[in-house]
């Protein structure tokens, strides 16, 4: 089956033109959600979420309930919201900021009551100038209906929320760099640990860091409870989840997805998703989950969208975009232009990182533009070794973070399903595709 | 907002080492800088957002601009300007009226965008970085903007302007250069149009006594709790 009848949960609203304003959120259920939750005890709200199962949507899927139950015993200083959204081919919070910022704003608020956090900063990309505008506008409405601000909705609870720009670095996603950013410095990751945020964040208080899509979520699960929510997908990856998929198919878009119930085929061949690929072309390799994740096959494509079915094959539902490269692509073309990504945005703090994405940038460099050595492969995956030792997925850390880490798993991708195109391109001196 | 108790008119007293009055940054960028300042428990925190303000004002970062914002928020114009070339946002050296950001990262790559950077610099001849001589347009290659489902994007000012052809493009350049989206687009370095209006202020002193008032409700529920179960045990016994 394609798809499911799984309600809209975080894009209920983005039909509408006007799905940005106070008031259409108020007239399809805005702000019940937290007026419910005020109503709760903070602990009964945090509970509500940990029954969800609510897997965090920024990349590394840690269950939320869990990453605030660990807080409980400490109060927690602040809540950060990571709206940094900068993996390659990610474009999910871009919809949920510019299209439906007021449940953005809610959830965060859901959020804060839970964490009984006073302060709460949304960090969003600087690159988002019409997504800041319409947080601002949104926030700037809240303080104007009692939703922010001083005691909330009559309920005693005060929290303040400051929206905070970003000024273009991909590792200020990572959620270090991130609070490195938000205290005015440049983006460098801190070593973890002692730096977990939730020890040693903000102004080295105890701080949350959740994504956006994270905490869109919340308002439909306070108003029909964590298990409603949990009854939704399989296992873990409870829920529905928001997919961006790019590349070679007929519709790119974002798309909210049912989780496990619903296959990558599905997703890039279905009518009503991606409805396949153009120009009567053939499928080559797609990349489930951003650029930090291996390559999957046509072999593959049966696999559902759940977090632990993918990584037991061998990759990552990552921060759930899903590029597709059809037969025409260029595989060394491609892990080339990842690797140029990682070496621009590597932030120079460890050397395997820093070097080894330059060096494998200049390699991949002179065999897409036919300089290569037949040495050149084993010499790529010496690289890769040397910043991911045994190639193994998941990659083992040898580096502050893991950009570093995760910058073998193109080539290594590459090289592994389309070894001979590696060496059509050094034999002929020259990329076949022109 | 705390500090020193305000100066009476006349020339300000110098203390050894205090930093100079901001004298770059208009008056109206110094208030809104305050502003913004006070938005955060410290003050180096709106290091970024003073450094896209004075974007606003200048059209980039001007060394006089680090100079001011440096005072402002208690750090050595060295540390604003390290900070600032960290991101690929703040600009230490002068940009065109229009930034235009063109991405070739995977999703686009894949929708031609190489094709389209090659011929954007041809049909402005400059090369990526470079601007016209004209000072209407920076040309800058990007990283993902994540907008990959128009692919290839492109932004012009950090507004998402859609999937652009070669010949799309031409026309988006003929319009920036007449003023045609002028409402749409405003010039480099305005961001954030929209201000903040209302709202607390923060200050390390009230997170610290809110999370305070908030550890002990929260003690106290758990106290309540505990005595709750211990009644029910009581009674079920
Ligand atoms: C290099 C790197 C980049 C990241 N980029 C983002 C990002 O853009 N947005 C995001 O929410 N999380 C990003 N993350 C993950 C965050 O570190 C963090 O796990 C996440 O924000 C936690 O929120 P969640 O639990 O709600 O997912 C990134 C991690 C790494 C290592
Ligand atoms: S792994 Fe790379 S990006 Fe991460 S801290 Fe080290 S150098 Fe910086
Ligand atoms: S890859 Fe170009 S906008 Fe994402």
């Amino acid at each position: 089956m394609a798809v499911t009848d799984a309600p809209r949960i975080v894009t209920s609203r983005i039909g509408f033109d006007d799905s940005h304003t106070l008031e259409r959120f108020l007239a399809t259920g805005g702000y019940e959600g937290l007026r419910k939750a005020l109503t709760m005890t903070p602990e009964a709200v945090a509970h509500e979420v940990d029954a969800a199962s609510l897997l965090g949507r920024g990349g590394a899927g840690f269950p939320a309930g869990r990453k605030w139950s660990m807080l409980r015993k400490n109060p927690v200083s602040y809540l950060v919201v990571n709206g940094d959204e900068s993996e390659p081919a990610t474009f999910k919070d871009h919809l949920l900021v510019e299209r439906d910022p007021h449940q953005l704003v809610e959830g965060v608020l859901i959020a804060a009551y839970a964490l009984q956090v006073s302060q709460v900063f949304v960090f969003l990309r600087g690159e988002f100038a019409l997504g800041l505008e319409r947080v601002q506008a949104a926030l700037n409405d809240a303080y104007a209906h009692g939703a922010v601000g001083e005691d909330i909705f009559g309920s005693g609870f005060s929290v303040d929320v400051v929206l905070h720009p970003g000024a273009g670095a991909y590792i200020c996603g990572e959620e270090t760099a991130l609070l490195e950013s938000l205290e005015g410095k440049r983006g460098f990751p801190r070593i973890k640990p002692p730096f977990f945020p939730a020890a040693i964040g903000l102004y080295g208080e105890p701080t949350v860091v959740n994504n956006v899509e994270t905490m869109s979520n919340l308002p439909w699960i306070i108003r029909h409870g964590g298990a409603a929510f949990a009854a939704l997908g399989e296992g873990r990856s409870t829920g529905t989840r928001l997919f961006a998929l790019a590349g070679h198919v007929r519709n790119p878009g974002v798309f909210e997805i049912e989780m496990v119930k619903t296959t990558f085929a599905d997703l890039i061949h279905a009518p009503v998703l991606g409805g396949g690929i153009p120009h009567g072309r053939e499928l080559k390799a797609f990349i489930p989950g951003g650029v930090s994740a291996p390559w999957f096959g046509p072999d593959q494509i049966d696999l559902p969208l759940g977090q632990d079915e993918v990584a037991a094959a061998g990759s990552m539902l990552g921060s759930g975009s899903v590029v597709v490269m059809d037969d025409h692509t260029c595989a060394v073309r491609a892990a080339w232009r990842i690797t140029k990504f990682f070496s621009r945005e590597s932030c120079g703090q460890c050397t395997p990182c820093r070097e080894g994405s330059g060096w494998l940038e200049r390699i991949m460099e002179r065999i897409e533009t036919g300089s290569g050595r037949e040495e050149d492969l084993d010499l790529l995956l010496d690289v890769c070794d040397n910043i991911a030792p045994g190639l193994t997925w998941p990659p083992q850390q040898t580096t502050i973070c893991v950009l570093g880490p995760s910058i073998p798993s193109s080539i290594g991708s590459a090289i592994q399903m389309f070894r001979d195109e590696f060496l059509v391109h050094i034999k002929e001196g020259g990329c076949p595709y022109g | 907002m705390s500090g020193p108790p305000s100066p009476s008119p006349g020339p300000a007293p110098r203390r050894a080492g205090a930093p100079p009055a901001p004298s770059h940054l208009s008056a109206e960028t110094v208030e809104r800088a305050r502003e913004l300042i006070a938005l955060y428990p410290e003050a180096r925190s709106a290091l970024i957002p003073l450094c896209h303000l004075a974007q606003e004002q200048d059209g980039w970062l001007r060394p006089e601009a680090m100079a001011d914002i440096a005072a402002l928020v208690g750090v050595t114009p060295a540390e604003v300007y390290g900070t600032a070339s960290f991101y690929d946002m703040l600009h230490t050296e002068p940009v065109g009226t229009h930034l235009v950001s063109v991405c070739t990262n995977i999703a686009c790559l894949l929708g031609g965008a190489a094709e389209l950077l090659e011929h954007a610099e041809t049909s402005l001849g400059v090369n990526v970085g470079g601007t016209t001589v004209d000072g209407a347009i920076t040309l800058e290659e990007a990283e993902c903007l994540a907008d990959c489902d128009r692919a290839p994007c492109v932004q012009v000012n950090h507004r998402y302007v859609g999937a652009q052809t070669p010949e799309s493009f031409d026309r988006l350049v003929a319009d920036l250069r007449t003023g045609a989206r002028a409402d749409e687009i405003p010039r480099h370095g305005t961001l954030v149009r929209v201000r903040r209006s209302v709202g607390l202020r923060a200050g390390r002193d009230r997170v610290v006594a809110e999370r305070a008032a908030m550890a002990a409700a929260q003690a106290a529920r758990a106290e309540e709790a505990a005595a709750a179960a211990a009644g029910r045990k009581e009674g079920s016994a």
